[in-house]
């Protein structure tokens, strides 16, 4: 494994080196404008994803690289019934890192483990999305300054939302955390989740129904979309998609230095009525990922500025 | 009941009472030659009940299978009719091919090739995951 499939497979010590790395590219952009010079990112994405692929190849042409690569299974051999593992070792050929989102969850890990150059989990269905949790963390630490002592609302789809999953993994690591997970039923948590994280005592969690109850007790509100390609069933989706919509009225109940994100692409969940409030940081959130992807290709390749 | 000793083979002592038929038939028990035999809710001191498995005959075994069905049970080896060893087993940390993962969304479901391999990650509770999906394994 030479890649990063899990938030985890980063240590706490080496996530404050890629936030250090990104803050820094946020200042000094001139100092890593050529470092990837002759260097490719290929970018295998197997599912559709704006955001994610833009951000990859943003980050590898910022870092002076080039990019290579498709946007949808349909336009690789993956149509013809070719394996991860080939895909992974073709590519390898071709480019010197890649970045692979794929529907199958562990997808990009099995790419990891056949490619023989470093492979970046851009998302593998509804279990992990690493690099949207670095996106995540370098947010949270310049809008509040620190990654401890915080309650934390994750909000909507908590059981399909790696974006959730991984962003619990990650926090987890720090000092008082606290989780206040706001969903349906159906959509709760998994177990296994919790189990993994809330058990040991690390952080601590409530569930509720209700979004309103949660708003003044958050220092952070972590809104996600209920993914229609999640659903095996389209009636459980049109049951549950607007099942929470933050509009002003809920922000009102929020406290002053709120920070609400959200990891895009939102449909009814966050009103843009919401967009001009200070405290919506989702569009910032998204130029830092592009920090946060420069930093991990990085040190991925073990070039340092 | 009296099932005679056996001069060379193996004990598998202290199954959980029931699952003896199980192991017979994951163990492939049924396709071997020499003597087996298979006791069904023998007493013991320990367990209340329990299944005792004799095999007349040295046989390889996969020690990290059983210990992933039935991590109480014990090994005894016999040569001679004495009991030359006694093995304990322990949940394997890491178990290949012996399971699928059940996630359809998971990768181990479509690719080609790629061994079922799963990871104990809550030792106390016996939790194995699979190392594509993370997905729980269903308990056994």
């Amino acid at each position: 494994m030479n890649g990063v499939n899990d938030i985890l497979d980063l240590s706490v010590e080496e996530l404050d080196e890629l936030l250090a790395t990104a803050e820094d590219i946020t200042v000094n952009p001139q100092k890593y404008a050529n470092l990837l010079r002759g260097k490719k990112l290929a970018t295998l994405f197997f599912e559709p994803s704006t955001r994610t692929r833009l951000s990859f190849e943003a980050a590898m042409y910022e870092l002076g690289g080039n990019v290579l690569g498709f946007s949808e299974a349909q336009s690789s051999s993956a149509s013809k019934g070719e394996s991860v593992a080939d895909t992974a070792r073709t590519v390898s050929c071709y480019a010197d890192i890649i970045a692979m989102r794929h529907p199958k969850e562990g997808a990009p890990k099995v790419a990891d483990m056949n490619a023989s150059v470093p492979v970046i989990n851009a998302g593998d269905g509804g279990h992990n999305h690493p690099t949207q949790t670095l996106a995540d963390l370098l947010t949270i630490k310049r809008e509040k300054g620190r990654l401890n002592n915080l309650t934390i609302g994750l909000c909507g789809d908590l059981k399909f939302g790696r974006t959730v999953h991984s962003l619990i993994a990650a926090m987890s690591r720090y000092e008082n955390i606290h989780f206040v997970l706001i969903s349906p039923e159906e959509l709760r948590l998994p177990e296994y989740v919790k189990d993994d994280y809330f058990t040991n005592g690390a952080c601590t969690y409530e569930e509720t129904r209700s979004l309103e109850n949660a708003m003044g007790k958050l220092d952070i509100l972590y809104m996600t979309r209920v993914q229609r390609e999640r659903f095996f069933n389209e009636e459980d989706y049109v049951r549950l998609k607007d099942t929470y919509i933050l509009d002003e009225e809920k922000m009102a109940l929020g406290k002053e230095d709120l920070v609400v994100m959200h990891p895009l692409p939102r449909v009814n969940e966050i009103s843009v009525k919401v967009d001009k409030d200070p405290r919506a940081c989702y569009f910032k959130q998204v130029l830092n990922g592009k920090y946060m992807r420069m930093a991990l290709i990085l040190k991925l390749l073990g070039v340092k500025a | 009941m009296i099932i005679g000793q056996i001069k060379d083979g193996i004990v598998l002592d202290h199954i959980t009472a029931g699952r003896g038929m199980e192991i017979y038939k994951i163990l492939h028990l049924d396709e071997l030659n020499c003597t087996v035999a298979m006791i069904k809710n023998a007493e013991s001191v320990k367990m209340g009940k329990k299944d005792i498995i004799k095999i007349g005959e040295i046989i390889d075994i996969n020690f990290d299978v059983l210990g992933y069905i039935d991590p109480g049970i014990t090994v005894n080896f016999i040569e001679n009719g004495e009991k030359v060893k006694r093995l304990h087993l322990t949940p394997p940390t890491t178990i290949y091919d012996v399971i699928r993962c059940k996630n359809p969304r998971c990768i181990s479901s479509t690719e080609q090739e790629l061994r079922q391999e799963f990871k104990l990650t809550d030792p106390a509770k016996r939790i194995y995951r699979c190392v594509y999906c993370d997905a729980a394994a269903k308990k056994v």
